[in-house]
């Protein structure tokens, strides 16, 4: 029994049943499919991380951020911005207690270089209702190159515990035409 | 040196049991199964929090419930009860004395100081920075204190389950190899210390950051390192409850393992490879390289994940076994259908295997793979998760083993025999309902750790589906119903042990089901028994999982390109 030593002194030499030696050659090779997909998916799919990343401060990715929201800012909404950058330019979304600035408002189909980092604790990045989730620290700038597919409204949640303001820490984004 | 030990013969195993290691199994696990009560009560007021039509404590209540219930839930009970377990596996399995009882008094008193520290930390409200404490967010000196100290506590208690085997092998207590749940629980053993070892790397520095002696942390190398801890305490969960349903299965059915080799080699595999699945955490972090997240990922090629879909099958295998050896051999299912499942200890490790299996180590695998993290990550599709294996699975394992130790540590007779039965059935049932709604709000994107999906008093707004709402009502009602079962078992378990009625020196006691043999002939690897019905559960498993994992990877190629 498995509670006591086994009964046969040299059981490392019993053979395999059948059975257990089938599965354990399909959940191996299950275990080998599942290991490539990643790697296939970084080759054929179009969901990956660049895992692009610079060390920042909070002082130099708010002047960025600022510089983009001085140059693109189309109009206001609750007090913050709504940026309108340049496809194909390097847009800063900087998360804080308890907002993300400023709202982005994107063009459909379009390239952006997107760069998030947080100027205090950790945040994390919810894009809602398309669900992209993103872990976002301080002085980590992390950059990625993200292409909206769909228009209208969505908005940033943030999905990492920052503190008591933490649930009331959400942002917006627009995708136009 | 040690003074003569004091034994007492088991009249039901005939086991010399060393009267030191037993008070300490008790009282390890009665603690246990107080912080159990303690932490329970925190996710139930969670959980109610979260049922936005109920919504019933304030913000800063719920984030310090939320990290009261975390710590004391995930490394208190289950941490307590593994060191209880370890000290069963080696001197009462092993027939032998318990190495250095006195430093296993000291061990003890570690880990209650440190968990009372810890709770006394939390509940001033000063540390609500969850139990991942992530830095720059900063706690009270002393929280971190607790969990240092509490950690001391169980490595020492790791080190008295070493020192038991030298000396059982020496002073040769038994036969042979050691038993296959002792193996396992060395498995437990041996991660433990490299968990310990990462924690005590990240929270030491952490701890003289927060009295102002270290003046940065970086934040992402505290998560790679506090992951090595956390993670890999998950894998000794894992060891030790799979320990368990061999235990289970053995005591209960007098199974046998199909083959030692395999089931052992699958143990091996999860020391060999798990200190890599910090990664898990880390899939959607700025600066860590694709090729490091899926090698560290997957465990190298799955080969942690191939040792836990071994056990998968070789338990319900080595019970099917069993059953067909006892007679039980009409048709493909007669051996489960006629299984003992009014008896706790067999349902109750019975249910957290499937639910182990299907709900959580699914889900795991699915979660961890590196671009599906980005549409999982944080949400509450991995509190589902992981209720699913460390609640369903080690939780409701522990639970089982507590209807065992019952009668054969605390020699006392079971009370409420009725709610004993329905026990499992009640927990498992709420908890399973827990997992899958949670893991359904996640789906839909909903935060995990929030106070409030309506956010009703920020700036701007977000509505969740309508669907959101209803699984987050449902896994309130649930959450109630996994509440009654815990509360059902610490009244079976606290009132057995202070008004069960006292088991004699002499009088055996009844573990094995009716109608199993007291002594098994010796059967397992040498002559194989079919087992058709455990390769149809098998299969209807694999199917699940490999449509589940495919399912998935086509939701995430409906979101927005990334590169
Ligand atoms: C009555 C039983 C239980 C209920 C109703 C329950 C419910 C919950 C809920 C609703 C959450 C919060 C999810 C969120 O807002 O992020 C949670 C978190 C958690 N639960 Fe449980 N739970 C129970 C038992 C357990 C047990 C037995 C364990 C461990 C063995 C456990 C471990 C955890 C952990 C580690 C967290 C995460 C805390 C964090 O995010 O910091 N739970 N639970
Ligand atoms: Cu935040
Ligand atoms: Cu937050």
């Amino acid at each position: 029994m498995a509670i006591s030593p086994p009964s046969e002194r040299i059981w490392w030499n019993q053979p395999v049943p059948r059975t257990e030696l089938v599965w354990i050659i399909v959940a191996f090779l299950w275990g080998l499919v599942m290991f490539f997909m990643m790697i296939y998916w970084h080759a054929a799919g179009e969901q990956n991380l660049s895992n692009e990343a610079y060390r920042t401060t909070p002082q130099a990715f708010a002047q960025k951020a600022q510089e983009m929201a001085e140059a693109y800012t189309v109009r206001e909404e609750a007090d913050i911005p709504v940026v309108h950058p340049p496809p194909d330019s390097d847009v800063y979304l900087i998360a804080r207690l308890w907002q993300w600035w400023p709202i982005l408002e994107l063009e459909k189909d379009k390239n952006y270089r997107l760069h998030i980092s947080s100027l205090d604790w950790q945040h994390g990045f919810s894009l809602q209702p398309v669900n992209i989730n993103l872990q976002i620290h301080p002085g980590y700038d992390m950059v990625l190159t993200v292409r909206p597919t769909e228009t209208g409204e969505f908005s940033v949640v943030c999905n990492e515990f920052c503190g008591i303001g933490h649930h009331n820490m959400i942002g917006k984004m627009y995708v136009v035409e | 040196m040690t003074t003569q030990a004091e034994f007492r013969t088991c009249p039901t195993t005939g086991l010399q049991v060393h009267l030191s290691a037993e008070r300490l199994i008790k009282a390890n696990a009665v603690v246990a199964i107080v912080f159990l009560l303690i932490g329970g009560l925190f996710g139930l007021l969670v959980a109610l929090t979260r049922w936005p039509a109920v919504h019933i404590l304030p913000a800063d209540w719920f984030y310090l419930a939320l990290t009261a219930h975390g710590l004391d839930v995930l490394i208190v009970w289950i941490i307590f009860f593994e060191i209880a377990v370890l000290y069963f596996a080696s001197a009462v399995l092993l027939n032998c004395r318990l190495a250095t009882p006195r430093m296993g008094w000291l061990a003890f008193i570690l880990m209650l100081v440190g968990a009372i520290i810890v709770n006394v930390a939390v509940l001033q409200g000063g540390s609500s920075v969850m139990f991942t404490s992530y830095v720059p967010m900063q706690a009270q000196p002393h929280f971190y204190l607790g969990i240092i100290l509490f950690a001391v506590g169980a490595l020492i208690g790791c080190f008295i389950f070493f020192g038991t085997l030298v000396i059982a092998r020496a002073e040769r207590t038994y036969e042979g190899s050691i038993p296959l749940v002792t193996f396992g629980a060395l498995t437990a053993a041996i991660i433990a210390i490299f968990t310990i070892a990462s924690g005590a790397i990240i929270l030491i520095p952490t701890l003289l950051w927060s009295l102002g002696y270290v003046n940065y942390i970086d934040p992402l190398m505290y998560k790679t390192v506090w992951w090595a801890m956390g993670h890999s305490s998950q894998q000794i969960n894992v060891s030790a409850h799979v320990a368990i349903w061999y235990a289970i299965a053995a005591m209960v059915l007098g199974a046998k393992p199909l083959s030692e080799k395999v089931s052992r080699t699958a143990f091996l595999f999860y020391i060999l490879f798990l200190q890599l699945a910090s990664a898990h955490h880390l899939l959607v972090e700025p600066g860590l390289s694709s090729e490091w997240k899926i090698f560290n990922t997957s465990y190298a090629l799955y080969l942690a994940v191939l040792g836990s879909l071994i056990h998968g099958m070789t338990v319900p295998g080595s019970i099917e076994a069993a059953q067909r050896r006892r007679g039980l051999t009409n048709g493909m299912f007669e051996w489960l259908r006629k299984a003992p499942w009014d008896n706790p200890a067999f349902s109750g490790m019975f249910l957290s295997l499937v639910m182990f299996g299907f709900l959580g180590g699914i889900s795991g695998v699915v979660m961890g793979t590196e671009q599906l993290n980005l549409i999982m990550h944080n949400t509450l599709y991995v509190p589902g998760h992981f209720h699913a294996t460390v609640v369903a699975g080690t939780t409701l394992a522990f639970m089982a083993i507590t209807y065992l130790l019952l009668p054969l540590i605390f020699r006392r007779e079971l009370i409420l025999k009725g709610w004993a039965k329905a026990q499992p059935y009640v927990f498992g049932i709420g908890v399973a309902g827990i997992s899958l709604f949670m893991m359904g709000a996640g789906t839909l994107g909903v935060s995990r750790r929030h106070w409030d999906i309506t956010f009703a008093d920020a700036a701007l707004t977000f509505d969740y589906p309508a669907a959101a709402f209803l699984m987050m009502g449902l896994n309130g009602i649930f959450a109630i119903l996994a509440a009654v079962g815990g509360v059902m078992f610490l009244a079976v378990a606290v009132g057995t042990v202070f008004f069960g009625r006292r088991i004699g020196d002499t009088e055996a006691v009844e573990i094995a089901a009716p109608g199993v043999a007291k002594t098994i002939a010796s059967y397992g690897s040498e002559e194989e028994i079919k087992i058709p019905g455990t390769v149809v559960l098998v299969a209807v498993f694999f199917i699940a999982f490999v449509l589940y994992y495919f399912v998935n990877w086509k939701y995430l190629s409906d979101v927005w390109p990334l590169s």
